[in-house]
């Protein structure tokens, strides 16, 4: 599998998705500048947490913008998978390819803590290794995690089976206590009409081994390897 | 000349530059002329407290900071500890107090900015942050607002770095109501054949300018942080600094980018006093002297005079000499990462710093009168008198142990601090392997099976109480947390916060802090590699003084040479045994069973005896290393109940507490805070081995209850259910913070 991770100015989980990539996969991925215009032909575009340009606009609007974007847009309409974690989940809404938006947390403050999740769907390119866990433990760390979109694209992402992953209790409750940053209905990650495109909040590359705390993000990378090889 | 730099200079002037009258002498002899205003206020920020450590120079010297395992010792940006395997952890800890009781937000944000630049200067990736805050009393008018910026500054800037923040401790106490303590402690790691110093040798080398631009910010914010606070101390604010963690960012990688190469002479970041302190360094510590064109810095804002920018404290900017004809390489690497560049001077056989502004010199000053041969004082002191040991008996008892134990753990001083951690990412990176709410933070030595165990402490009450004995429980405590986690303390560093030292019993304070906390690092085999000194930390109001509690906050760094043998303080199974390890006394005096219970802190604090606290470290590290506990907690504040309440929590198991024979009364025995103590748990099978390995050491252990069910159980009392102490544990902060 050949991934490639963009590194915008201040994306700071570039190097922990790329450790998960090749701790998985036995390649690394590669590394590719915001600068640039080129990007490698790629089996999968990762889109990095961190805080591009400082999150000093709105979280990913300026990284949305940059050079590369034009080609991860091109790439992702030509069916590249894509797959936006954490600020790279809000790059993904604020450049077009996900619907919605990332507000701020409903508490106003940054939150990093594991969480639960429900696994959504287990038929995707990212989710076909969840078989066996409709609840998994990962870790979230942001300050705009907030999903909102308006009721419309809401009920069709609903209808549509475009919900990735929900907040939830240990027992797979989406319940609004399980809510941790006020997201609607739950919201913790999308697909876009094809499954093809993920953007989520939660850091999968961060529970990769048991002494990080979990393995509840292994599966995901298993996952995209077992489809892309 | 410019208009500024003619201004007269006034016996009214001098002294507003916080340069006293035998200083100014001194001053008119190393220049042999009145100085011209750019360089008053030179001389003004290099002789400063902050700056110059006139007050505490001299009785620093005395700090063992040598050992096998140092690289670097106090002097250089940060200390360095070897790792073994050519890797070496760089570390120290700072303090930001003054500006985050200003500016609490930006206070804090630009403490940690600093910290970080003062380890990645040196070449080191930083890899962990941690913190000691103490804030006033929960009833202060201010409080909530200090904590609210102070935690969030920490936490945006670290956040956005993309560094971790493992750990730290926050204590409240009305004696910080005036002053509160930001203490910022950062951990990169380095190979140690790719070591970055600032000592500029060579001459005819181009200085470079990089990162942010200069601004007005920050002017005179060395000389603030060295006087004491007035009822005006918030017209202040124009002293402080303003963070951008984004461009910190990019100056981190593109720092380490032109690491990877050799180009690179000398580099030193531009903290307090800004560009002066640091040309005054690397031209001091490279035996050359700098000529520098203002002209050439890169400029925020128009008409800067030269007294502006050189005393700027204007954050992300760094100093460096380069190799000549590496300039352009350089320049493209810094373009990359849209930051600054600019060739500012040179360096040349001077040994003057040279400063041209506008085709004209403004300043033009020996070197070593900056740095060297600044003041140094040895001022009066009275050593303290500390209070007499209060006997257990003679301190109330309460109506119920476990009654006491939920009133304690829901107070302010030991409830959960979750509102705060969670607020800091302590995950990115990846590496991060024992999570804040232990003894210690832990974190992986990247893609190796290593670990580096980081943690701060300091125990202000005891301290206050008797400031050698306090300063040796500082460290000791410090040594017991790495040692809980598994891992072998190297080296601290340390934040001394004080009062002001011109009184003699602040002084004395300081000189007794001193000799315990070298004794104690002495014993531990924990020199001192870094460190900072806070003073002036007193408030006038109304012609009344009032001085912090002396705080020496200690940062420590320990080895974890195999992460597969490491423990933490989560009780595991059921039926696993609990064992007490270390002497019991039953001392409550300075406790905070006196503080919470009792309400007044009286007495002696816990006497620390180091060659105890050596070999219950060295025997705790022996056990966890021969996988024969299963969870470990050092006994701190609260006592033996406290600590197994929350490594019951911890797990989510409950301890039935058995009979213990003892002599002490209850409250003594459950609350003492004796030092050199750890609780363990472990299978039953291996008690034995456990209690034989204690003895073989000459330490006393026994047995004390067993892990079972879901409540904490005492005989005689009513069981206290875990989820109701957990309550009563996470309540308070966030409780207190949403108000």
């Amino acid at each position: 599998m050949k991934a490639s991770v963009i590194v915008f100015p201040a994306s700071n989980c570039d190097r922990d998705v790329a450790v998960a990539l090749k701790e998985v996969s036995g390649r690394a991925p590669a590394m590719v500048w915001h600068g640039g215009v080129d990007l490698p032909s790629s089996d999968l575009i990762v889109l990095p947490g961190g805080f591009s340009y400082g999150d000093y606009l709105r979280s990913g609007a300026l990284a949305a913008r940059s050079p590369v974007m034009r080609a991860v847009i091109e790439q992702a309409k030509s069916g590249v998978p894509v797959l936006g974690i954490c600020n790279g989940f809000q790059v993904l809404t604020e450049s077009g390819l996900l619907p919605g938006v990332l507000l701020r947390n409903a508490g106003l403050k940054f939150i990093c803590k594991d969480v639960h999740l429900t696994i959504e769907r287990d038929d995707t390119l990212y989710s076909s290794d969840y078989k066996d866990n409709k609840v998994i433990k990962v870790p979230v760390a942001h300050h705009d995690g907030n999903y909102f979109a308006d009721d419309n694209t809401i009920s069709q992402l609903e209808d549509e089976g475009r919900v990735a992953f929900r907040y939830c209790d240990r027992y797979g409750n989406a319940s609004s206590e399980a809510n941790i940053n006020g997201s609607r209905n739950n919201i913790a990650g999308i697909y876009d009409e094809k499954a093809c495109i993920l953007g989520m909040m939660p850091h999968p590359e961060r529970m990769i081994a048991p002494e990080l705390g979990g393995i509840g993000g292994l599966p995901l990378f298993r996952s995209i390897l077992d489809t892309l090889h | 000349m410019t208009n500024m730099t003619k201004i007269k200079i006034t016996p009214e002037l001098v002294a507003e530059h916080g340069i006293n009258e035998q200083e100014h002498e001194h001053l008119l002899d190393i220049l042999g002329r009145e100085p011209s205003y750019t360089e008053l206020g030179i001389f003004s920020v290099m002789w400063s407290e902050h700056c110059s450590y006139k007050s505490s120079r001299f009785w620093l010297k005395q700090l063992p900071t040598e050992g096998p395992q140092v690289v670097q010792g106090p002097g250089e940006n940060a200390g360095i500890v070897d790792l073994g395997d050519g890797d070496a952890a760089v570390f120290k800890m700072e303090s930001h107090n003054h500006p985050s009781y200003i500016e609490p937000y930006q206070g804090a944000a630009t403490g940690v900015g600093g910290i970080m630049r003062d380890i990645f200067t040196m070449g080191a990736r930083p890899v962990a942050n941690m913190n000691a805050l103490r804030f006033g009393s929960p009833t202060h008018k201010k409080t909530r607002h200090l904590v609210a910026g102070v935690v969030s500054g920490i936490g945006d800037y670290g956040n956005c770095m993309g560094v971790p923040t493992i750990g730290g401790e926050t204590d409240f106490d009305s004696r910080y109501n005036n002053n509160i303590l930001v203490n910022a402690m950062c951990v990169g790691l380095i190979k140690t054949d790719k070591i970055f110093y600032c000592a500029a040798h060579g001459t005819g080398n181009p200085v470079i300018y990089v990162g942010s631009k200069t601004g007005r910010d920050g002017i005179h914010g060395a000389t603030m942080a060295s006087a004491e606070f007035a009822e005006d101390s918030e017209e202040k604010r124009p002293t402080v600094q303003v963070g951008d963690p984004f461009t910190e960012k990019l100056l981190l990688e593109a720092c380490l980018e032109l690491m990877a190469g050799d180009t690179i002479i000398a580099i030193q970041d531009m903290g307090a006093a800004g560009l002066t302190s640091s040309s005054v360094e690397m031209a001091d510590k490279g035996g050359v002297g700098f000529a520098l064109d203002l002209d050439q810095v890169p400029q925020r804002e128009t008409n800067m005079t030269a007294y502006e920018m050189l005393l700027s404290e204007s954050q992300e900017r760094m100093l460096m000499v380069l190799k000549p004809g590496s300039e352009e390489a350089a320049r493209k690497i810094f373009e990359k990462w849209e930051l600054d560049f600019a060739i500012v001077g040179e360096t040349n056989d001077t040994n003057h710093l040279t400063i041209t502004h506008q085709g004209e010199v403004v300043a033009d000053i020996p070197v070593a009168s900056l740095a060297d041969s600044a003041p140094e004082y040895q001022r009066p002191f009275v050593e303290p008198t500390p209070p007499p040991a209060i006997n257990s008996q003679n301190i109330k008892a309460p109506p119920s142990i476990l009654g006491a134990l939920t009133l304690m753990m829901a107070s302010p001083n030991l409830c959960s601090r979750r509102w705060i951690w969670e607020q800091y990412d302590h995950m990115v990176m990846g590496d991060t392997v024992g999570r804040p709410g232990g003894d210690a933070g832990v974190v992986r030595i990247h893609s190796t099976n290593k670990g580096l165990a980081v943690t701060t402490d300091v125990t202000p009450r005891y301290v206050t109480a008797d400031p050698y004995e306090g300063a040796k429980q500082a460290v000791a405590e410090a040594a017991r947390n790495l040692s809980a986690v598994g891992a072998r303390p190297l080296a601290v560093t340390d934040c001394l916060n004080f009062g002001n030292p011109e009184r003699p019993e602040i002084m004395g304070q300081f000189v007794a802090v001193i000799k315990g906390m070298g004794e104690a690092c002495e014993m531990l085999n924990c020199p001192v590699v870094s460190g900072n000194v806070s003073l002036y930390n007193e408030t006038i109001i109304d012609g009344e003084y009032e001085n912090i509690p002396p705080t020496p906050a200690i940062g420590a760094v320990g080895l974890i040479e195999d992460l597969d043998l490491i423990c933490d303080i989560a009780v595991k199974d059921e039926n696993d045994v609990m064992i007490l390890i270390g002497p019991e006394q039953g001392w409550l005096g300075q406790s905070l069973y006196q503080e919470v219970i009792v309400g007044c802190l009286e007495g002696a604090p816990p006497p620390i005896d180091l060659e105890l606290e050596k070999k219950v470290g060295a025997l705790v590290r022996t056990l966890i290393r021969k996988k024969l506990v299963n969870a470990v907690h050092d006994i701190s504040g609260g006592g033996l109940l406290v600590a197994a309440a929350e490594m019951a929590l911890a797990g989510g198991k409950g301890i039935e507490f058995g009979p213990i024979d003892t002599k002490l009364p209850a409250h003594a025995l459950w609350f003492g805070e004796d030092q050199a103590r750890f609780i363990l748990t472990c299978k039953e099978e291996n008690l034995g081995k456990i209690a034989m390995a204690a003895q073989f050491t000459g330490l006393p252990s026994g047995m004390i209850g067993t892990v079972k069910g879901d409540a904490l159980v005492i005989e005689g009392e009513p069981a206290l259910p875990l989820n109701d102490l957990r309550k009563a544990h996470e309540a308070w902060l966030p409780g207190y913070m949403r108000v």
